[in-house]
């Protein structure tokens, strides 16, 4: 088993490095996205906060394996053509950022709104109420459950390789195409994306504790 | 945009559809009864075991939460019947695959009700002289349960939505209903815009009726 293992390794590394890439552009982009939208569901008109809260509960009711292939499919047919990586990370970005934006919101929502009454009336503006008075608070509720849903990108990143992107998992399929011995593979992989994510919960433990530490 | 959708061939087939969601839907409510008696289980192990129980029961919780599903379903369905010189039919595997993934989960959620539950009520119990098992089933169990309800809800939601994924090992629920149509008919747009307001609408169904349900059984707050 140890064998198969270690036989497998030096097949995995492209893909390992895809997965990682997969992942750190879904977490980059659900978050710029989640927080600009989040923001904006909060704090905006109906007008803007309507659409985004019909996008944000909408995306998060679809299976994500739906999502990847519906947008894998449709966008030819819309004549924009993305590769099978871009299209599987505006997927994962799109269905994560759906989950930012209620993170986000449920984190600047559990702010007093007695704290933006204040800064209104020492006549900050609306950016630097934000800046200033509302984000850092609400960045210590926000963490939290992002950190979480860290750890779910980098899983849901799996399934980029159902659309024939070489990330981990299909690197592992490959491998086993070759081998025809499923399980120390399937035993391999598991173990890689489970150092993956105790690697970020470190991480993450670390920055939650800075941010606890920072503002008291 | 030029693509002009066509349905007639995809209703011809969308009995397929029809057919697949049932699928879907037994499977999530047979993995959810069975993720629950994992649950259950694993937490009352977790919450009067000792050290080694503890850690078994941690170090099986971690590992599933922190590995894809994608592989899971893979590692049941192909790994296990290579090593175990046995083998058992997709769908069968599949919803062991989603029970033991939702077990994992519903142990922390049981374990948190369990948690959840006043010291004051578990003495109270003992005062009125119930033996450890007594109370465990009448005082804490109930409580606990009652106290998960929400979360239940929102597990068997997840469990739907996740029973998406068998479709890459054949079992013939919905998305793999909707993949079949694809690759006989190529109206691929068109059953994607089947298929995502199925999933939907199905999901909405759901939530409203299992609130109602919460409603009925949830423990009544006083002031």
């Amino acid at each position: 088993m140890i064998d198969a293992m270690i036989y497998a390794l030096p097949f995995l590394g492209e893909g390992f490095l895809t997965t990682l890439a997969v992942s750190g552009l879904v977490v980059a982009g659900s978050l710029v996205l989640g927080l600009v939208l989040g923001v904006a569901l909060t704090f905006g008109p109906a007008a803007i906060g309507w659409p985004i809260r019909a996008f944000a509960d909408t995306i998060r009711a679809i299976p994500l394996i739906v999502l990847i292939f519906t947008v894998y499919y449709g966008l030819p047919a819309m004549r924009v053509n993305l590769s099978p990586f871009w299209a599987a990370v505006a997927a994962l970005i799109a269905f994560k950022a759906g989950h930012v934006i209620e993170i986000v919101r449920g984190a600047v929502q559990s702010i007093h709104p007695g704290q933006m009454e204040a800064a209104k009336s020492i006549g900050l503006t609306f950016v630097e109420r934000l800046r200033y008075v509302i984000l850092p608070q609400a960045v210590r509720r926000f963490l939290p459950p992002w950190i979480n849903s860290v750890t779910d990108s980098v899983k849901g990143s799996a399934l980029v390789s159902l659309v024939g992107v070489i990330d981990l998992m299909m690197a592992i399929q490959q491998v086993i195409g070759r081998t025809y011995e499923p399980m120390p593979l399937y035993v391999l992989g598991a173990l890689i994306y489970i150092a993956v994510n105790a690697a970020l919960s470190v991480t993450s433990r670390r920055l939650e504790a800075r941010f606890a530490a920072t503002v008291a | 945009m030029e693509y002009q959708f066509n349905f007639t061939l995809v209703w011809r087939h969308a009995w397929r559809l029809w057919w697949g969601l049932g699928l879907s839907l037994q499977i999530a409510l047979v993995s959810l009864g069975i993720g629950m008696a994992i649950g259950i289980v694993c937490a009352i192990a977790y919450a009067d075991g000792g050290r080694t129980t503890r850690t078994a029961v941690a170090g099986y919780v971690e590992f599933i939460r922190n590995t894809p599903l994608l592989l899971l379903v893979y590692l049941v369905f192909y790994g296990i019947p290579s090593v175990g010189g046995f083998a058992y039919d997709a769908t069968t595997s599949f919803v062991a695959t989603l029970a033991f993934y939702a077990g994992a989960q519903l142990t922390e959620v049981f374990r948190a009700g369990l948690d959840a539950v006043p010291a004051g009520v578990v003495d109270a119990g003992r005062a009125i002289g119930l033996t450890r098992w007594g109370n465990l089933w009448h005082v804490r169990l109930p409580t606990a349960f009652r106290v998960s309800l929400p979360a239940l809800s929102n597990a068997y939601i997840a469990l739907f939505k996740d029973t998406a994924l068998g479709s890459v090992i054949a079992v013939p629920e919905l998305t793999h209903g909707a993949q079949w149509i694809n690759f006989n008919t190529f109206r691929i747009l068109e059953v994607y815009a089947l298929l995502t307001p199925i999933y939907l609408v199905t999901g909405w169904i759901i939530l409203a009726a299992l609130r109602l349900l919460e409603r009925r059984f949830a423990i009544v707050r006083h002031a």
